[in-house]
């Protein structure tokens, strides 16, 4: 599948919210579909609870991507309302991310359902290749600051 | 009311006084003949037939038993000499009206007529009025009328012009003794056209309802369309009827809920390949269920739609269940209907040709297995394979108005065409339309094929997403009716256990605001879709009620001075994990 | 008892953090005569080799002022900070990296030529570029080179507190000479101000509705801005949730949201990002469409979320 010659495995950070996406990536593993080991997931309540921070941190650390994924919109969110405020954050977090030199496909935003085990594992896959041809993320391990 | 004493055909009786003469006799189980009588009716002796001898003192009276009111110390004849002679008279001369009419026939035969005296007319209608009288009366959508005079009067609508009036409820039909008024459109399609409507507007809706109570449907019942009728009210001793009832919203305080919304039926048009409302004689299984069902439209008898009965009929499985193109799960029920359905065929009509049409048999309860072994040796055909089409492209005469099946049978390896009278789809079972509307509602969720999730299929089968929500039955999942009893006891009693517990767990993972480093800058106050957060003027901070917050941590990323936080899921931990998983 | 011996260095800054320090007037002499005052490039005549020549930790407390961009002020920071007991970064640059941070979001080249070759002002026939080493008659000559990216003072050396500010209110300087004088410190690494942003003490906040909520955003040029109500319920971006209090809210005093010179609070790392997170979430949007239409009317978000605090961000610079 990967026509990446260097071998570069990229790392992605998933920041998956509780109820939906995190349930959703646990079927993908109860239902024995693979996905790829680049992509490291963080378990948050709901997608409201990322906070931009958390993705220029992970990107200093040296994730060469990041992805946000809670339950649909408009109305799935456990929390009524949580994942429009993810939206929000994520449409200007990726106008500023360009600005650090940051390519905004570095970020990305996905509903994901407690019963889409299936689209998780595409995402994911689908994902980590779109990074493998990008590339490595321009932030050289080991930024100083932070 | 003044009790009063009289005798029928010598037997001593006690009556009201002034009671129709007809009741009276009634009790004593004495039978007077009656055309133009119906308890539902004022009577008003018309057609005479009910004729009988009252005798008081020596006053001898011919008299209309049905509206004939009794007084103490009569004598009744109702089959006295002179009464027999009487009514024969009045039947030859109805008979001379309608001579052909089988009501009129069948007491002429009894009073020994075979030739009336007044010869046989051709009319069907004795001008007996219950029609007009229950039109007005009754129903009261004065429809009905009498026209013109002496022998030319006749019963019609005005100006014998279909009425917009008439609202087609049937009563007049139905009190009609001889029989001669038909409502268009109700005669056709027995089951077909009111396979699962009520059969009279008050009804009890299936025998196994719960509660098991009569309920009056809105859109047929005479009174919700005329402010007539109310037949039903005088009848019910309990008086438990009551028009006038309004729908009501009532608010209840409740801390567990039940959701138990059931499933609906694939739409067996959705299948173009199998002609559902195309051709006739093409069922439902609830269709058949309700042919089938002793209470149904035709006493369970087993009809088809042109009212023969069918010499083969095709039971085709899993339609819509387990197939990509409606929906891929398997609707658990199927299989074993389907063999009930057999089984019942077979039992009703001997020679019947029963074919089942199945993927894979799954008789995976409790006896279940076993039931298929008999129908096995029941004769029961069993064809492996889809049923591809079905038409009615007859070959010869003999499959002419027959509908053809066309299946793969994998056990021989060839396609097979078999014509029958009937064929029950046993369709998928679906999730209900409004479950996911109802999902947001309850904040839990449903899953792909539309049924809702359980907050996990091991360890809580019946818990959802939400506490103190639950779940059981088809609306979770296809199940058949000992799973879903045995789910419903686990919800309900999951469900007590939180009743007695008389307290709830609090969120753990709820946010908490430093006030120290609050700056009351109130960015969290809005976003709380729980109102947990209120913004205290006196001290220009915020503060989070614990009670309230769900812990969803929207507050705890937005709080710019970095004084809300998130139990279990402060930044730092979060901060420590992303570094963590980028370690390696 | 002898004065205790304090310095003053400046690095990449505006000047405006030493006219802090003057402007102290009368003030100033009592912090005069209370200290000696042994290194002071921008008042009093030093060189390099007076400090070289004192003792290791000789000196009480050196303020330095400004980010730190070139070679030369590594250099002399690494100096005093060895000659120093306790070095207090002074003021948003050295705090933050401040204004000259900004720099960090476009790259060496970039600035080497605006400033020399296409800035309007220029007259550069010559097109000529500062060198770190350029020949001259009379040997080598060495210029002090500029840095790929400005940097905060803790990012270069170990601080221990820091006063905040562009510039530093006198307030602030009096109370940490004070603090530092008394010897009454807070654990080090301090930022010597208050710990909650600036909604704490702002007027404005009064007029916050019960739920703020922005559809649109507006520059402050764009709008007759409001004396009273708070600016972000007019749709103008105001740093102030996410910046430290202590300035006496003196911008928006002056009718001009707050920039955020302070820095953020303890518990934020990040404060642009930690604004994004407050700000976006206000967004009265819940499309894409109707989001993405929200934040088109968001000029420069990295200029106006970080414009003191690039150096000091997660990233710290442009990547590439
Ligand atoms: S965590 Fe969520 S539910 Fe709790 S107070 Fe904050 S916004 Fe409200
Ligand atoms: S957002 Fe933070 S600082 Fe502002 S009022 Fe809420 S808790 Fe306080
Ligand atoms: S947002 Fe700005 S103007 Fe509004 S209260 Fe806070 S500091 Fe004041
Ligand atoms: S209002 Fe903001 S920008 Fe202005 S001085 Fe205060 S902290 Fe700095
Ligand atoms: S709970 Fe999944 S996005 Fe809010
Ligand atoms: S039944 Fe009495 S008159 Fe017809």
């Amino acid at each position: 599948m990967s026509s990446d010659k260097s071998g570069f495995e990229p790392r992605i950070v998933a920041f998956l919210c509780n109820w939906c996406s995190y349930t959703g990536a646990d079927l993908a593993g109860t239902a024995r579909m693979k996905y790829p080991a680049n992509v490291r997931t963080i378990r948050v309540m709901c997608s409201g609870r990322v906070d931009a921070q958390f993705v220029m941190k992970a990107f200093a650390e040296g994730a060469d991507a990041v992805l946000i994924s809670g339950c649909h919109t408009p109305s799935d969110c456990h929390y009524q309302e949580g994942n429009f405020k993810a939206l929000r954050r994520y449409y200007l977090l990726k106008k500023m991310l360009p600005q650090f030199g940051i390519e905004p496909e570095r970020l990305r935003l996905e509903w994901i359902s407690a019963a889409e085990g299936d689209k998780f594992q595409e995402v994911c896959t689908e994902y980590t290749e779109q990074i493998k041809k990008l590339g490595p993320s321009p932030v050289k391990k080991g930024v100083k600051n932070g | 009311m003044e009790t009063i004493k009289l005798k029928i055909n010598g037997f001593e009786v006690e009556a009201f006084d002034r009671q129709p003469l007809i009741e009276v006799a009634e009790k004593l189980g004495i039978k007077i003949p009656t055309l133009c009588h119906n308890p539902i009716i004022e009577p008003y002796g018309v057609c005479r037939v009910c004729t009988v001898e009252v005798r008081h003192g020596r006053r001898v009276r011919m008299v209309t038993a049905c509206n004939y009111p009794v007084t103490n110390g009569i004598e009744v004849f109702t089959e006295s000499e002179r009464v027999i002679r009487n009514r024969k008279m009045i039947i030859e001369w109805l008979l001379a009206r309608c001579g052909n009419v089988p009501v009129l026939n069948k007491l002429a035969e009894q009073y020994g007529i075979t030739e009336p005296r007044f010869g046989r007319g051709t009319d069907d209608c004795i001008l007996c009025g219950l029609c007009v009288r229950v039109c007005q009366d009754v129903v009261k959508a004065n429809v009905l009328g009498f026209f013109e005079r002496g022998p030319k009067r006749y019963v019609s609508t005005a100006f014998d012009q279909t009425s917009d009036l008439c609202i087609t409820c049937g009563a007049c039909a139905s009190v009609c003794p001889t029989g001669c008024i038909t409502v268009e459109g109700l005669q056709e399609g027995i089951y077909k056209e009111m396979p699962m409507g009520p059969i009279t507007p008050i009804h009890i809706d299936f025998m196994q309802a719960v509660p098991k109570k009569a309920v009056i449907d809105h859109d047929s019942c005479i009174n919700f369309k005329t402010g007539g009728c109310k037949v039903c009210v005088d009848v019910c001793e309990a008086e438990a009827i009551d028009h006038s009832m309004q729908e009501t919203e009532k608010e209840v305080d409740v801390g567990t809920i039940l959701l138990s919304t059931g499933f609906k039926l694939q739409d067996g048009e959705a299948l173009k390949e199998y002609g559902y409302g195309k051709y006739p004689n093409i069922l439902t299984s609830l269709d058949f269920e309700v042919l089938n069902n002793a209470n149904g439209p035709t006493g369970g008898k087993i009809f088809t739609q042109e009212g023969k009965v069918p010499k083969a009929i095709g039971i085709i499985h899993c339609v819509g269940s387990r197939d990509k193109k409606y929906h891929e799960y398997c609707s658990r029920v199927c299989c074993m209907y389907a063999l009930k359905f057999a089984h019942l065929i077979k039992e009703k009509i001997h020679d019947c040709e029963v074919y089942n049409f199945y993927i894979d048999m799954r008789c995976f309860g409790k006896g279940y297995e076993e039931f298929y072994n008999r129908l096995l040796k029941e004769g029961v055909n069993f064809v492996r394979g889809k049923v591809a089409e079905i038409n009615d492209a007859a070959l010869d005469k003999s499959e002419e108005g027959k509908l053809i099946l066309r299946a793969e049978d994998t056990m021989i390896g060839t396609v097979r065409r078999i014509p029958v009278d009937m064929v029950v789809l046993c369709l998928a079972v679906e999730a209900q339309e409004d479950a996911k509307e109802l999902s947001h509602f309850f904040s839990c969720s449903v899953g792909r094929d539309g049924f809702f999730i359980e907050k996990h299929p091991k360890l809580a089968p019946v818990s959802t997403a939400a506490d103190g929500i639950f779940i059981a039955g088809m609306a979770q999942g296809p199940k058949d009716i000992p799973d879903t009893v045995a789910q419903a006891g686990a919800a309900s009693s999951a469900m007590l256990s939180l009743i007695q517990q008389k307290e709830v767990e609090a969120e753990v993972v709820t946010a908490m605001i430093d006030e120290e480093t609050c700056s009351g800058c109130q960015i969290c106050v809005g976003l709380c879709p729980y109102t947990a957060i209120t913004y205290n003027k006196d001290k220009n901070k915020s503060e989070l009620n614990e009670a309230l917050c769900k812990g969803c941590g929207t507050c705890v990323a937005a709080c710019p001075s970095g004084a809300a936080q998130q139990k279990n899921f402060r930044d730092s931990q979060i901060f420590a994990e992303i570094k963590g998983i980028l370690a390696v | 008892m002898a004065k205790p011996k304090v310095a003053f260095y400046w690095c990449a800054s505006c000047g405006g953090c030493e006219e802090a320090v003057v402007d102290l007037a009368e003030d100033i002499l009592k912090v005069v005569e209370a200290v000696d005052i042994v290194f002071w490039p921008c008042a009093l005549d030093f060189k390099k080799t007076d400090v070289e020549a004192m003792e290791d930790g000789s000196i009480a407390v050196t303020f330095i002022n400004g980010a730190i961009n070139s070679d030369e002020q590594e250099e002399m920071v690494h100096l005093i900070r060895k000659k120093s007991g306790l070095i207090v970064a002074f003021g948003a640059c050295s705090h933050l990296g401040g204004i000259p941070g900004l720099a960090n979001l476009t790259d060496k080249e970039s600035i080497l030529r605006a400033s020399y070759l296409t800035g309007p002002t220029n007259v550069n026939q010559e097109k000529t570029i500062p060198l770190a080493k350029s020949p001259s008659p009379d040997g080598e000559l060495h210029l002090p080179e500029l840095k790929a990216n400005a940097l905060a003072l803790d990012q270069v050396i170990d601080v221990d507190y820091y006063i905040p500010g562009c510039s530093v209110p006198k307030k602030l300087i009096l109370d940490a000479v004070t603090a530092i004088l008394t010897g009454n410190l807070p654990p080090k690494g301090s930022v010597l101000a208050p710990t909650r942003t600036n909604c704490d003490t702002c007027e404005r906040n009064k007029t916050k509705p019960e739920k703020l909520t922005i559809s649109k955003f507006y520059r402050p040029y764009e709008i007759e801005l409001d004396e009273e109500k708070c600016f972000l319920a007019q749709g103008v971006i105001c740093m102030g949730p996410v910046t430290r209090g202590g300035c006496d809210e003196r911008c928006i005093k002056g009718n001009m949201p707050c920039r955020g010179c302070f820095g953020p609070v303890d518990n934020v790392y990040d404060q642009g990002a930690k604004f994004i997170s407050a700000l976006a979430s206000l967004f009265d949007a819940k499309t894409d469409e109707e989001v993405q239409a929200i934040v088109d009317t968001i000029q420069d978000p990295a200029g106006t979320f970080y414009r003191f605090s690039v150096a000091k961000s997660y990233l710290g610079h442009k990547v590439s």
